[in-house]
């Protein structure tokens, strides 16, 4: 019998949410009901809208139309101190803490009058304890946030939470962070809240997660509500469709010809990296899958020229490698796509005529130091021809564009310049399913053009859908070479816990 | 109350919010005259004609502009690249002392003018090498180092003039001997008292503006200032670019001084700049880091100040409006033009 | 030089000289913690210095003026706060901008209250307040405890920054503004009121350290009197790594070389050097002690990053 028919109270009740931005509807007349000690997982495709509804429900974001009931009494649109109050508590998937204040100091922050003399500090660190032994969330209170994990300060977020006395959490993406052992260990964390007769939702587009760990799942698809099932109903496959909208066929990749090797590293060390051994070679994807933040940025920028490598040796097409920076890394027919597609990606404020030529500028756009616009401009009216960029023209400024429209553009940039090695960072993040399948194909078609393609990723879906060769990193040391299809899911997340490297402990 | 970004403001929006703020501004004036006990509308008269009004006023306000399109263009250059310049008015007079040691005979006719110049230039810039390379080697942030330079430049001076320059037949006044004609900017027009430095700083602008618009440097800068990580992305020399911004910003800066002394003093003195170097600031914001808006502007300030000066003869409202006017105009301004890109909405 | 360091009067001297800087560098301590680099420091050490000033010389008592100067510094902190904080305007500009406006008002506001007068008119300024037994110990005494009312309030002032900033929730708020804007709005604290009420109460301290200028330091209001003493108040800040402790050190030792080089003018040294070398120092010295601290310091790290609510 699932909680809703057991009758069991009902803590939270949306109804007919809807938020517009501009001409996008990212939530469309969207109810959900939560019921004392459920678990709710609310699934959906990135740009689904999921984010969105919890922001609206935070009040982070005013809906347009629709109301939130919190406990029988109607929620405040738009003050996320009335959320708090109500008991409801939000653990972000971008961290909300301070790096150079505590634990403690962060749990505490804004729970106290701010006029008080706030002597309540004793009292408040045997809070903080209690609920760590209670919720098993094992962390230092007295440690700086700085010096946590990405796991530890996750933890501190569900303790803010739980400090504050809230009867409703919502975790938003909370898995993407951690290990698949991490993980295990906040569902584990989750029931014990339950157990206590609190009501969770999290956010998730991985369905084993949902299906192991809810009670209930609502799928979104275009700031629609597509379905509301219990978990025990229904399975993988019917979710999986709900969430695309179609039977979800597994998209099958043709393996590529390797050919000769385009970039090695042995025994580099470079910031975070470690005794760092790679091979990357022409047409074939290497997939680099990993927890986010175990030195896949420092490997990006290694190879794209940001960073330098402090020992070991770098070769580009067999030639090692001397004062290695971007522009050197330009030259040897390195091509990028950026982590951050706006902060490092492009100039805002430059139009996109501008900003593709960011790189070239120099080298095939200038006579005397001097730009030649005109062929800029034809340039940017070639690329947004031939990689589909959706734009007012090449004056408008990027800053105008959607995500996706606007990594085409970075996309142009780089395949233009017919890179012999292609490191595309996160390639797909935060993209719609077309731009996704768009990008995708591209990096494909790059590869059996003879490129050596690196796909960083967070999701190992992707990497494994993609990849001809597979290497984890973790802690900034890096796994051997899997082929295709030789470990499994489960395999390939117990090297990204760190567990088969030859140091570990 | 929060703020959503506008995406296409619409012309009106565009210009409707400048003209506000200096219709504000304008406001602005006319209460302080009343609170002087003046008669605003004749106050606001008189501050035009004072500018405008005849061509002694004319002449004297294109006079006052010239080292404020140099030090505007200075600040312009720099701020565009995120690099905060402060210290205009110490370069200033770096460029004051080379027009000194070089134009008192040490050099003579043809060379002094343009060997003057050049040198000038080097100057400013080499001063502002200074705190650029201490904010590309060491991160120290180059707002507080470029102000106390102003200081120090202002304390070097007062050595200088009470000692090595010193005028023997100044009568005790701390003032430089005078420049030797060959080393004086003629005037543009004989008879008309307006110096080539307002000539030289209408081509600076031009230059300047191809800089930006046109050349490889040009992009550097912007890309550097909008978006230095970007720009470090993807490849561009970041750190050379700033300097190059300095070298720029801290010689023009230089010709600002260089130019009063060989155009309009003929010697150097402690009161050669009654702020220019700051005022540069005022007048590049007014223009939005425009080089040739930097022109319009700097006519504006200096009208603004000339009007000011006659009018407080005349109507016994302090002078200091005007440096209170030009300071409201820059605050509602830069509001103004934050307007043009985002609408307050409530919730 | 020795004889110089050992006279009671030298270390009096650099208590003095401290005082002002110490009130100004702790109010942009404050707005800096928050998040807010306040460049309008120097205008409103000006405007503070005469509006002090000018209460007192129309009949308010001393703390009167000092109330008033807080005051003052306040209205400029609003408008710089209001302009930098919820419409996210670069604080360098309009931090330069509230400098312009606030000392053209005061010399604006003083031409127009005295327009004729060429010696600037007095005031009774705060005068020295021995503590009882303290002032009496030996070359300690005199040096610490035989200062204005004013001088002792800076120290207080500081002590208190400290006590807020690290003791009490507001401290811990203010903190977090400064340091993760987004975990202080989570949590259910408005960051524009922090932000804003942290820049008010800043620049009231900076007006109040202006204000010692004129009621403590000296009875007129002259123009210029502050003389970049707010830009040193900012590398102070940097020197003090973002600490009231240690930038009241940097106070103190700034104040040091100052009185330092006054008295080594008067020294058969003053003869040879030119007296502009010595009046150099100290900003030579705030210059040094920015590229001496560059490396170390922790600044606050969403220092001059505009808070966006919901933008991440």
């Amino acid at each position: 019998m699932s909680l809703a028919q057991s009758g069991a109270e009902i803590v939270l009740r949306l109804d007919q949410i809807t938020k517009r931005f501009g001409r996008l509807v990212a939530n469309d007349a969207i109810s959900l009901t939560l019921h004392r000690g459920e678990v709710l997982a609310l699934l959906g495709e990135n740009g689904a809208g999921k984010t969105t509804l919890m922001n609206i429900l935070f009040g982070h974001y005013l809906a347009d139309e629709g109301s939130v009931t919190a406990f029988g009494q109607p929620l405040p649109a738009g003050q996320p101190k009335a959320a708090l109050a109500a008991g409801i508590g939000m653990v972000h998937q971008h961290f909300t803490l301070a790096d150079q204040l505590t634990v403690l100091e962060n749990i505490t922050l804004g729970t106290e009058s701010l006029w008080s003399l706030g002597r309540g500090r004793a009292a408040a660190l045997a809070k903080v304890q209690g609920l760590s032994r209670d919720f098993g969330l094992a962390v230092d209170p007295l440690a700086r946030i700085a010096d946590l994990s990405v796991g530890e300060r996750q933890r501190v977020e569900i303790l803010k939470a739980l400090y504050r006395d809230a009867r409703i959490l919502i975790l938003d993406e909370p898995t993407a962070v951690l290990t698949p052992q991490e993980a295990e260990a906040l569902f584990q964390t989750l029931r014990l809240a339950t157990a206590r007769g609190l009501s969770v939702i999290f956010i998730s587009h991985k369905l084993h997660e949902v299906m192991g760990h809810s009670d209930t799942c609502v799928v979104l698809r275009h700031g629609r509500v597509v379905g509301q099932v219990a978990t025990r109903d229904t399975d993988r496959r019917a979710l999986a469709a709900l969430m695309v909208g179609a039977e979800m066929t597994e998209a099958t990749v043709a393996p590529g010809v390797p050919g000769p090797v385009r970039l090695s590293l042995t025994g580099v060390r470079a910031g975070p990296l470690r005794d760092l051994t790679l091979e990357l070679r022409a047409g074939t994807i290497t997939g680099l899958a990993g927890v986010s933040g175990n030195g896949q940025a420092a490997l990006a920028d290694l190879i794209g020229g940001a960073l330098g490598p402090e020992a070991g040796e770098m070769r580009v097409d067999g030639a090692p490698v001397s004062r290695w920076t971007p522009r050197a890394a330009l030259a040897a027919g390195v091509g990028r796509i950026p982590e951050d597609r706006h902060k490092t990606g492009t100039v805002a404020d430059f139009t996109l005529a501008e900003n593709a030529v960011l790189e070239t500028y120099a080298q095939r756009f200038s006579k005397l130091g001097f730009i030649d616009w005109a062929a800029v401009r034809s340039h940017a009216m070639g690329l947004i021809a031939g990689y589909d960029v959706r734009c007012p023209g090449p004056e408008a400024r990027i800053r105008l564009l959607s995500g996706g429209n606007m990594q085409k553009l970075i996309l142009g940039r780089v395949m233009e310049e017919t890179p012999g090695i292609l490191i595309a960072n996160q390639p797909v993040r935060g993209l719609d399913v077309g731009a996704i399948a768009y990008v995708h194909g591209r990096l494909v078609a790059a590869r059996d053009a003879g490129a050596a393609v690196l796909l960083i990723s967070e999701d190992l879906d992707e990497v494994m859908g993609l990849s001809d060769v597979i290497h984890v990193i973790s802690e900034g040391r890096l796994s051997p070479a899997f082929a295709r299809g030789a470990l499994s899911q489960g395999e390939l997340g117990l090297w990204m816990a760190g567990q088969g490297f030859e140091d570990a402990a | 109350m929060r703020l959503e970004p506008v995406a296409n403001p619409t012309l009106l929006r565009q210009l409707g919010l400048p003209a506000l703020a200096l219709g504000a501004t304008v406001l602005v004036a006319m209460a302080l005259a009343l609170l002087a006990g003046a008669d605003p509308l004749a106050v606001l008269g008189q501050i035009v004609t004072g500018a405008v009004g005849s061509r002694f006023a004319l002449l004297e306000t294109l006079n006052r502009a010239t080292p404020l399109i140099f030090t505007g263009l200075a600040v312009a250059v720099a701020f565009r690249a995120r690099l905060w310049n402060i210290g205009a008015e110490a370069q200033l007079y770096a460029g004051a002392i080379i027009a000194v040691l070089l134009g008192t005979g040490a050099l003579g006719a043809p060379f002094v003018l343009p060997v003057s110049a050049a040198v000038a230039l080097l100057a400013g810039a080499m001063l502002l090498l200074v705190p650029v390379l201490l904010k590309v080697r060491l991160g120290v942030d180059e707002v507080v180092t470029t102000l106390l330079l102003n200081f120090i430049m202002a304390l070097f001076v007062s050595y200088l003039l009470e000692g090595p320059l010193k005028d023997p037949m100044g009568m005790g006044w701390p003032k430089s001997a005078a420049l030797i004609p060959e080393a004086r900017l003629p005037r543009i027009i004989d008879g008309l008292r307006l110096h080539w430095g307002f000539g030289l700083a209408l081509i600076s602008a031009g230059i300047v503006w191809v800089i930006q618009s046109r050349t490889t440097l040009g992009f550097e800068m912007r890309a550097v200032g909008a978006n230095i990580r970007a720009a470090r992305f993807a490849g561009m020399p970041v750190n050379a670019v700033l300097v190059k911004t300095a070298l720029l910003s801290g010689g023009l800066a230089a010709l600002a001084g260089w130019s009063e002394v060989a155009g309009a003093k003929g010697h150097l003195s402690l009161d050669l700049s009654p702020g220019f170097g700051y005022t540069g600031i005022i007048v590049a914001m007014l223009a939005l880091l425009h080089p040739l808006g930097v022109v319009v502007t700097a006519l504006f300030v200096a009208g603004v100040f000339v009007g000011a000066d006659a009018m407080s003869r005349a109507a016994g409202v302090p002078t200091y409006i005007a440096d209170m006017l030009l300071a409201v105009a820059l605050l509602f301004m830069v509001l103004a033009i934050a307007l043009t890109k985002v609408r307050v909405v409530r919730g | 030089m020795i004889e110089i360091l050992i006279s009671a009067s030298f270390w009096a001297a650099v208590l003095r000289i401290a005082s002002p800087l110490i009130f100004a560098t702790m109010g942009e301590l404050i707005c800096e913690r928050a998040g807010v680099l306040n460049l309008g420091i120097e205008g409103i050490m000006v405007i503070g210095a005469f509006a002090g000033w000018m209460a007192v010389y129309l009949g308010l008592p001393l703390w009167g003026g000092v109330a008033v100067a807080f005051g003052a510094g306040a209205l400029f902190g609003l408008l710089h706060g209001v302009l930098v904080v919820p419409f996210g305007l670069s604080q360098h500009v309009v931090g330069l901008g509230v400098t312009l406006l606030a000392t053209a008002t005061a010399y604006f506001a003083y031409r127009l209250a005295l327009p004729q007068v060429t010696s600037p008119p007095k005031i009774v300024p705060f005068q020295v307040w021995e503590v009882p037994v303290l002032s009496k110990i030996p070359l300690l005494g005199p040096a610490l405890f035989a200062q204005t009312p004013l001088t002792y309030a800076a120290f207080a002032c500081a002590g208190l920054v400290a006590f807020v900033l690290y003791r009490t929730p507001l401290g811990l708020a203010l903190r977090a503004a400064g340091e993760n804007p987004a975990a202080l709005e989570a949590q259910g604290v408005s960051v524009t009121g922090v932000r804003i009420g942290a820049v008010m109460v800043g620049s009231g301290l900076m007006a109040v350290g202006g204000s010692f200028l004129t009621l403590s330091a000296f009875s007129s209001f002259f123009f210029e009197m502050v003389n970049g003493r707010g830009w040193i108040c900012i590398a102070l800040v940097v020197f003090g790594a973002w600490r009231p402790g240690k930038a009241v050190l940097g106070a103190l030792l700034f104040a040091g070389f100052d009185a330092l080089q006054i008295r080594l003018q008067q020294t058969p040294m003053g003869a040879v050097v030119p007296y502009q070398l010595f009046l150099m120092l100290p900003y030579v010295f705030s210059i040094l002690a920015l590229v001496v601290m560059s490396r170390r310091a922790q600044v606050p790290a969403a220092l001059m990053v505009p808070y966006t609510k919901g933008e991440r």
